[in-house]
């Protein structure tokens, strides 16, 4: 398969395919349909390469990223959403939230 | 023992003696026939926000909603001098104008014009009819006779408001009151990077504007929310506004709130992903430079506090403007789909990112409200099959829950004066 993310980023490249995704409905998705320890991994291994990806994406201009910073950019926000269960709840799902849903229904995708 | 100073009179309940300090029936929360006179007594007389003019970027730019609370379907669009607002309904043999696929879905985009799909005639961005099939094969028809039928539609700092009275009986202005003059000038136009959830929840409208109206619940409910240390700080210490008002009996009122943890006064205090983004459930921490946030208007920070974080503005009856002293601000809606139903619409508003880093911090910030609004919102259905059991019927509410109390006690003195106006209108017809 073809290389998604930028050569700096390789070591998160495993990573890519599942949660590079563009919408935080996809994003949401998968981490319900991710056990924790899968969550724990991306974390771990994501957290701590944040700033770097940030100072990376930052040269860049937001409305006019190449493929490869986008790619970049929507994993780091899977890893927003992956802070959530990693962090605090110990589980993929809001605590008590049931059945609750809370769709974005309008969001500035990247 | 409280930590920030109340009114003389020892409660922010008592200050407005007219709320009394007696438990709330919730008996309007769990009733059909309560959920129409509210529809006749409130929804049908008074202000609606349905949006911003932003989500009308130019000239023909329109959306549709459906209101359940005044039994229609509304189209509001740009227009080259006003945005107005018609009923969806075509003037022909009443098809529905501007709907896709299905008719009772709402839409939103741009035209020149609205062509109904059913015989073709067209009406222009400012209602009027201006074609019609076959226009010979009619009796006497005047287009000038059959323009939409509009909906007043009056704006305010670019918030869109609607009223379906027949005559509003005040302006916008007027019915906005100290809400407007409190808030006027602020940058709301500058913050045009939105974010915007939506859910059904199977309760009362009025049961979720009491959940986020009301603070009381936070140190509890989203107890995991903060790191562990914090958290158990924050259930001893319990929640305690900085302020509360209320303005007359228009039914809006304000609850001011610390922002001790944008930033934190110590980097322990939240999770390691805030600490690295420098963001969370109060916002990005820094304020949006571009913005000039130097001079506030009058009605933020009310109590002039050092430790001022969020206004919370409770726009009577289904709407809360919610401005954040880090620069962004928040608007729920709370629309009745029918006595034990609504959607809940929430929407985040921060100034467009200048790069990435921006950009991750308002996710992070976004995604924090959608946990917490999770948090809140499940608890509703099961609080609508409990009211429901009637098992209890009266309910206290500390001095932290005037909001709610207040919302409660305004619903019921509409009802009560719509249902005296209409006996009275009975009696003078017989
Ligand atoms: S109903 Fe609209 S043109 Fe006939
Ligand atoms: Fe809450």
């Amino acid at each position: 398969m073809s290389q998604m993310l930028p050569d700096d980023f390789a070591d998160l490249e495993c990573f890519a395919a599942r949660w590079s995704l563009a919408t935080e409905r996809e994003r949401y998705t998968a981490r319900l349909a991710s056990s924790m320890p899968e969550l724990q991994e991306l974390y771990d291994a994501a957290l701590p390469r944040m700033a770097d990806a940030l100072d990376y994406l930052d040269q860049f201009d937001l409305e006019d990223l190449p493929e490869d910073a986008r790619n970049l950019m929507r994993l780091f926000f899977s890893v927003v959403n992956a802070s959530f269960p990693v962090e605090s709840w110990k589980q993929p799902r809001v605590p008590d939230s049931g059945a609750a849903y809370l769709d974005l229904v309008d969001e500035p995708v990247i | 023992m409280a930590h920030f100073p109340k009114p003389a009179e020892g409660s922010w309940t008592e200050h407005f003696p007219q709320l009394g300090t007696a438990p709330v029936n919730y008996e309007d929360s769990i009733s059909p026939e309560y959920y129409k006179l509210e529809k006749a007594a409130i929804f049908k007389q008074t202000w609606l926000n349905v949006g911003r003019v932003e989500q009308l970027p130019r000239v023909g730019s329109y959306f549709t909603r459906e209101l359940d609370c005044v039994d229609t379907s509304i189209i509001v669009v740009r227009d080259r001098s006003a945005v107005r607002a018609f009923h969806n309904m075509c003037r022909h043999r009443g098809n529905k104008l501007v709907w896709q696929d299905y008719p009772n879905e709402e839409v939103k985009g741009t035209c020149r014009q609205f062509t109904c799909k059913y015989h073709g005639w067209r009406y222009g961005l400012d209602g009027e009819l201006n074609f019609v099939q076959q226009e010979s094969e009619f009796f006497d028809l005047d287009k000038a006779d059959y323009p939409l039928v509009s909906v007043h539609c009056e704006t305010w700092e670019s918030f869109i408001f609607v009223n379906f009275a027949t005559e509003p009986s005040e302006t916008l202005l007027e019915f906005l009151g100290e809400v407007a003059t409190g808030l006027s000038g602020y940058p709301f136009g500058e913050m045009t990077q939105t974010f915007g959830y939506r859910a059904v929840v199977g309760a009362n409208w009025k049961l979720f504007n009491d959940a986020f109206s009301e603070f009381y619940h936070a140190p509890i409910l989203h107890q995991n929310q903060a790191v562990a240390s914090e958290s158990a700080k924050l259930q001893q210490f319990g929640f305690e506004a900085l302020h509360y008002d209320l303005f007359g009996d228009s039914g809006h009122g304000i609850v001011s709130t610390w922002g001790g943890m944008s930033p934190p006064k110590d980097l322990e205090m939240v999770k390691p992903i805030e600490r690295i983004l420098r963001s969370g459930l109060f916002g990005p921490w820094d304020q949006p430079p571009g913005i000039d946030l130097s001079e506030l208007p009058p009605g933020l920070n009310p109590a002039r506090h050092r430790a001022w974080g969020a206004d919370t503005f409770q726009v009577f009856p289904n709407y809360v403007i919610l401005v954040w002293e880090r620069g962004w601000y928040l608007t729920y809606h709370y629309w009745p789909l029918a006595y034990d139903k609504h959607l809940f619409e929430g929407r985040l508003y921060f100034a467009p990112p200048r790069n990435a880093t921006d950009r991750m911090r308002q996710e992070l910030a976004a995604v924090t409200f959608k946990e917490y609004a999770l948090q809140d919102g499940n608890t509703l259905e099961a609080t609508q099959r409990s009211l429901k059991s009637r098992a209890a019927t009266e309910f206290p509410l500390c001095d932290q829950e005037i909001l709610p109390r207040n919302l409660h006690k305004t619903v019921a003195d509409r009802v009560q004066a719509h249902r005296a106006a209409t006996e009275t209108a009975v009696v003078v017809a017989h």
